[in-house]
């Protein structure tokens, strides 16, 4: 190779036989990534140049490029309007909801399921509950109409206990239960496997000498089992908070009414509505993109506090 | 190994059996109250309060309802169209990217990779999405639910990692005996990868099964593309499944609730039907993500 570089001379000439070398090489693996550099371009790339609408004044005949540009006019009025404030409380609340309630739950229900002696049981709480992962949202958010309804199952119960009945999702005060218990519902058993996988790796020796030293279960779970999981869990806990600020739109979707909208309005359904059924592109479009540019900066936040923190990051 | 148990360990199993029965008690009784009600006469369904531990009676009214309704064929028609034919193009760019990515030496996979990931954090948002699949006239067709969705990437890094944990010698050695990409690829890597891609076939199965945001924003009233879900959305969350039925306003009421139940039954069976078969690929699937490259 060298000495092929020498005699020919130029530059020019061995780049042209790199080049060369590297397109006899690889010709089929080029020809493999046109679908995925098409997909990305077009479904990706082009929407985040469409994101410069959020700059502009958006007029579809004059396209993207021939809108005029009105600098952070869009911002400005979504940051003074008064769903500002309360977008982003119920997009904070919703999350921080599902993190202080939601994060624990699959760790706890995996300790206790590692605890079960009886492997049948164990095999039968398992396939069961990771069955709601697996249920379309339009069927969970179906069931929860219906079993919150004034005649449903739970006012149902909640009555026998003097409670009056109400349609629950009426009730402004009650989305955000509704929302974290149901979200709980539906992704504690699919998100125990991971903390089950890691528990595996637990040295039993531990348990044993635990045990020997006088420690009942409480104590074992706290000095054993809990330290074992440890790296997992901030794992976990670290991508949850990247996530912070983008609860998905589709249960809120289904579940909000405009009786509901002072604590179920998130950033993404204001979008959705502004945009795609007032047809207030630019405006919807900034709204998103800071949405977009505070998701970007927490998960970056994230990696770098987990590769402090455990040498662990997802680059 | 038999060990005997101090009395806080006995406690403790009794108290872990019973909190693991009653989470097993919650997660399945929403499941059994909607097969009970669906079976119920609807009067006395209307009449009883409070949990349902059997059909109240026996009746098949309300599945006669559903199956009567052409929509529910329609929604089956379409998301059957876009279970296959997208978890056919959804597999097949991923595998091919995936492949592409695992190239050790390939000039272009650092910048390939990281085109890839930067879409995993930010996103020009829904409406600069919506405003393109408009323009490439994908609006108001079922391609449009297929093809600007078809790749994840969180899918892609998964498989990524899966092809390039195959060792090298073996690749090299279909290499020496001829073997193009092509060849390596199908010959030599997909049958290792086997369980990955299960996993992928089970993500991407279910994702376009339970997929409706998007068939909302784009179809508009084309009702003959709808997909399933879109269809339940009607008659689950915006109550129209008195309209199914030709009855005096009250009995309509009534039985409009068994109907909501038999459709939910109706619409997720076959999930129910082949989650024992996916079974074994939870936990792989759920791993194969922890695993970084």
């Amino acid at each position: 190779m060298f000495s092929a570089q020498k005699s020919c001379g130029s530059r020019k000439g061995a780049f042209a036989r790199a080049l060369q070398k590297e397109w006899r090489q690889y010709r089929y693996v080029y020809l493999m990534a046109i679908p995925m550099i098409v997909y990305y371009i077009l479904f990706c790339y082009m929407p985040m140049y469409g994101a410069s609408i959020a700059f502009k004044d958006f007029v579809p005949k004059l396209k993207i490029a021939g809108s005029p540009w009105v600098g952070f006019k869009h911002f400005r009025s979504f940051f003074q309007s008064v769903y500002f404030t309360r977008l982003l409380t119920n997009t904070l609340a919703l999350s921080l909801g599902n993190l202080v309630f939601g994060f624990p739950a699959p760790i706890i229900l995996a300790i206790l399921l590692n605890e079960v002696r009886q492997n049948w049981f164990k095999r039968t709480v398992q396939t069961i509950s990771y069955l709601p992962h697996f249920i379309s949202v339009m069927v969970i958010c179906g069931m929860i109409v219906d079993f919150t309804a004034s005649g449903g199952v739970i006012n149902d119960l909640l009555s026998l206990f003097g409670f009056k009945r109400q349609t629950m999702l009426l009730n402004p005060s009650l989305f955000r239960p509704i929302y974290i218990i149901s979200e709980i519902w539906q992704s504690v058993g699919w998100g125990s496997i991971v903390y089950l996988a890691a528990l595996t790796a637990v040295d039993p020796a531990l348990y044993e000498a635990a045990r020997i030293d006088g420690a009942g279960k409480f104590r074992q779970i706290l000095h054993v089992t809990l330290p074992g999981i440890a790296p997992t869990i901030v794992v976990m806990l670290i991508l949850k908070m990247g996530s912070m600020m983008s609860v998905g739109s589709e249960k809120v979707l289904l579940l909000y009414n405009s009786n509901t909208y002072s604590t179920a309005d998130v950033i993404s359904t204001y979008v959705y509505r502004k945009g795609l059924l007032e047809n207030n592109f630019s405006f919807s479009t900034a709204v998103g993109l800071f949405n977009s540019v505070i998701n970007f900066t927490l998960v970056v936040l994230a990696n770098q506090i987990s590769r402090k923190v455990n040498d662990t990051s997802l680059w | 190994m038999h060990i005997k148990q101090t009395r806080g360990e006995r406690a403790f199993e009794v108290v872990n059996l019973f909190i693991l029965t009653l989470v097993v008690v919650v997660t399945l009784y929403p499941f059994l109250h909607v097969v009970f009600a669906s079976f119920s006469n609807p009067n006395l369904l209307a009449a009883h309060s409070g949990v349902l531990l059997h059909p109240l009676g026996f009746s098949l009214e309300a599945y006669k309802a559903v199956l009567s309704q052409s929509d529910i064929y329609t929604g089956y028609r379409n998301t059957l169209f876009l279970v296959i034919v997208g978890t056919c193009i959804s597999l097949s760019i991923t595998v091919l990217s995936a492949y592409v990515l695992s190239r050790r030496g390939f000039r272009l996979r650092p910048l390939l990779n990281l085109m890839a990931v930067f879409t995993m954090f930010f996103s020009g948002g829904l409406i600069p999405f919506y405003l393109q699949i408009r323009t490439l006239g994908l609006r108001e067709s079922l391609w449009g639910l297929i093809l600007p969705t078809a790749m994840s990437t969180y899918n892609l890094i998964v498989l990524r990692t899966a092809f390039y944990s195959v060792p090298v010698s073996l690749e090299e050695a279909a290499r020496m005996d001829g073997a193009q990409d092509f060849t390596i690829l199908f010959r030599v890597i997909l049958p290792i990868t086997g369980p990955s891609i299960a996993v992928m076939i089970l993500f991407y199965g279910v994702s376009y099964w339970n997929s409706w945001f998007y068939a909302m924003v784009l179809l508009g009233g084309r009702r003959e593309l709808y997909p399933l879900q879109l269809i339940l959305r009607e008659i689950l969350i915006m109550s129209s499944a008195d309209s199914m039925i030709d009855l005096d306003i009250n009995d309509r009421a009534i039985i409009s609730q068994t109907i909501k139940y038999a459709t939910i039954i109706v619409s997720t069976v076959p999930v129910l039907a082949i989650y024992p078969f996916l079974q074994k690929y939870f936990v792989a699937g759920m791993m194969v993500g922890a695993v970084k490259e």
